[in-house]
């Protein structure tokens, strides 16, 4: 075991943790756009997908890399729109002047 | 800046990054903070993107900047496209982009290592190499047979193989094999290919027998897979972000995929493995009981007159189109001082959540939307409780008869309500096959009939009795 794994280990870890406190607090009333909006934050992947598909080193390797930052792509901007386009439709009462 | 400087900076950026992603997540704990925390989360992302791409190992640019743009149209043109009903599937597409996003970049790693002169995948990366692509990859195929389900391009009953569940099995252990191959020899990338091979059959096996009411549990947990399988990728990658990032989605599905169960009074085990149909359909009894039915005009009276009504929406309102005629409905009553809110049982839509997008959607305020133990609170002063689109949620032998097979359900109390109306098409049982006790209790009347044509006359009838006030 490397030094770095066990810093990862401890990242991943604690970062289970916070999720875990932070997500059981979301109430049943915002958890499809709690979906939608961690599907954007998977679009992470992006960061390795721009290094793989960028390196220039192999072309196969930067291939899956560029197809991987468009898949990726697709999440982050996906992801993001729809949820802001869902949370936009979350109205107090009255709220809404043009309420029909 | 030295390649070191480069290299802090970036996992500076990082580590705000990470802060913008949980802060902007808790931002949803309340639908007034929740925009500014999806934007947030947003901005946390651009920043991670930009600063990325100072990273000296990115030599190219022209084609990764067209792949972002290809992405960023696709991702952009689903989410103004798609229906609030069809907002299932396309989470469970994005699901599938994401996994196999992380599979692939994690066989990239693996290729571009073993490629390079004298280059050796350590074997904590080939473990997380291995990870990545089995997660990454199941979360393919399991998501887009989920999406197919939900969309009704594949069939939606459990497709139910024989000896399925020794198939699934077998697939894997190969799967498991595998990986422990690429782990030994990470050098074999032909090992990395039939994993991938082994996840895109196991993902396909794992979500085919499942039926279309326990879709919410799929989607919930590939949603967290896709997460998992970026988390994986991080550590073939030591990138910090991705593993908290994926983290987090990891952690969020999972939460979600017990809330489901919990909700179904189902183990995840039984969801996935028991195949929907054998826990136990039970024939009805065949005895015809009595049950009251109401019309039109006196279900309108007797809400008319009520201080506080509790609407009960299924998903069967949302099959109907009859969200806008409900809220119609609401605000009449409103108007003339009756207390209306909406009761909304965790599996009420097709994914967590989903009914209440539905209704906000119809312009239903969200301090009217309850959950199931706040409705619960409420039946007590309730006078009409009206259950719309809804059956087995409501159906008190979940608390009543251990015999049943919904018996430890959690359930909307509505037989608690001075007085119930169900509106239904007609007496059939729900999904489950199972007789409704609540049909037959007397203070239940049934209003029979397409629930948005009952609900545009009830509309119209209350009016009248209000403006006759």
């Amino acid at each position: 075991m490397t030094a770095t794994l066990i810093t990862s280990l401890t990242i991943f870890v604690l970062a289970l943790f916070v999720g875990y406190y932070v997500i059981t607090k979301i109430p049943p009333t915002l958890h499809t756009p709690l979906m939608s909006g961690t599907n954007a934050i998977s679009g992470i992947i992006i960061l390795g997908a721009l290094v793989v598909g960028g390196a220039s080193e192999d072309t196969a390797s930067e291939i899956l890399g560029v197809v991987a930052v468009a898949l990726a792509s697709i999440n982050v901007f996906g992801g993001f729109l729809v949820t802001e386009r869902m949370l936009r439709m979350f109205k107090r009462r009255g709220g809404d002047p043009q309420r029909r | 800046m030295s390649d070191l400087d480069v290299i802090n900076v970036i996992n500076a950026v990082y580590v705000v990054a990470a802060a913008l992603f949980i802060y902007g997540i808790s931002g949803l704990r309340k639908p007034s903070t929740a925009r500014s925390g999806n934007r947030m989360a947003a901005a946390g992302m651009l920043i991670a993107i930009v600063a990325t791409l100072f990273d000296r190992e990115i030599a190219r640019f022209e084609f990764i900047i067209p792949a972002i743009a290809v992405g960023a149209v696709v991702g952009a043109w689903m989410a103004r496209a798609v229906p609030m009903t069809g907002m299932p599937q396309m989470v469970a597409i994005f699901n599938a982009t994401g996994g196999i996003a992380s599979a692939i970049v994690a066989l990239g790693e693996l290729i571009r290592t073993n490629e390079r002169p004298g280059g050796e995948v350590e074997v904590d990366s080939a473990v997380a190499i291995a990870l990545g692509i089995a997660i990454g990859t199941v979360t393919l195929t399991g998501s887009l047979v989920a999406a197919g389900k939900l969309h009704g391009t594949i069939n939606q009953n459990p497709v139910l193989l024989p000896a399925r569940n020794v198939v699934t099995a077998g697939a894997g252990v190969v799967l498991v094999a595998l990986g422990v191959v690429l782990v030994v020899a990470p050098d074999l990338t032909w090992v990395a290919l039939g994993l991938a091979a082994a996840g895109l059959l196991l993902g396909v096996l794992l979500a085919i027998p499942i039926g279309g009411a326990d879709m919410p549990v799929l989607v919930a947990l590939f949603n967290s897979y896709s997460g998992l399988a970026a988390a994986a990728t991080g550590f073939a990658i030591d990138n910090n972000l991705l593993i908290i990032a994926g983290s987090l989605v990891g952690a969020s599905g999972l939460i979600l995929t017990a809330i489901m169960c919990r909700a179904m009074n189902r183990s995840l085990v039984n969801v996935m493995f028991a195949g929907f149909g054998q826990t136990g359909v039970i024939v009805a009894d065949q005895e015809q009981r009595p049950y009251r039915t109401v019309t039109t005009e006196d279900a309108a009276t007797l809400l008319a007159y009520a201080r506080s009504v509790v609407f009960v929406a299924g998903y069967g309102l949302a099959v109907a189109q009859a969200q806008h005629e409900l809220r119609k409905l609401g605000d009449l009553l409103e108007g003339n001082g009756t207390t209306v809110r909406y009761g909304v049982h965790p599996v009420a839509g097709r994914m967590p959540g989903h009914m209440n997008v539905l209704l906000a959607e119809a312009d239903v305020p969200y301090d009217q939307l309850y959950d199931l133990d706040d409705t619960n609170r409420e039946f007590g002063q309730t006078e009409v409780a009206l259950v719309v689109g809804a059956n087995d949620v409501v159906n008190p032998q979940a608390r009543t008869n251990p015999d049943s097979p919904i018996y430890g359900m959690p359930i909307m109390n509505v037989d608690e309500a001075q007085s119930v109306i169900v509106m239904k098409r007609t007496m059939a049982s729900g999904f489950s096959g199972i007789d409704n006790d609540l049909f037959y209790m007397d203070r239940t009347s049934m209003l029979f009939g397409d629930a948005r044509a009952s609900l545009r006359s009830l509309v119209a009838e209350v009016e009248e009795i209000i403006n006759d006030g």
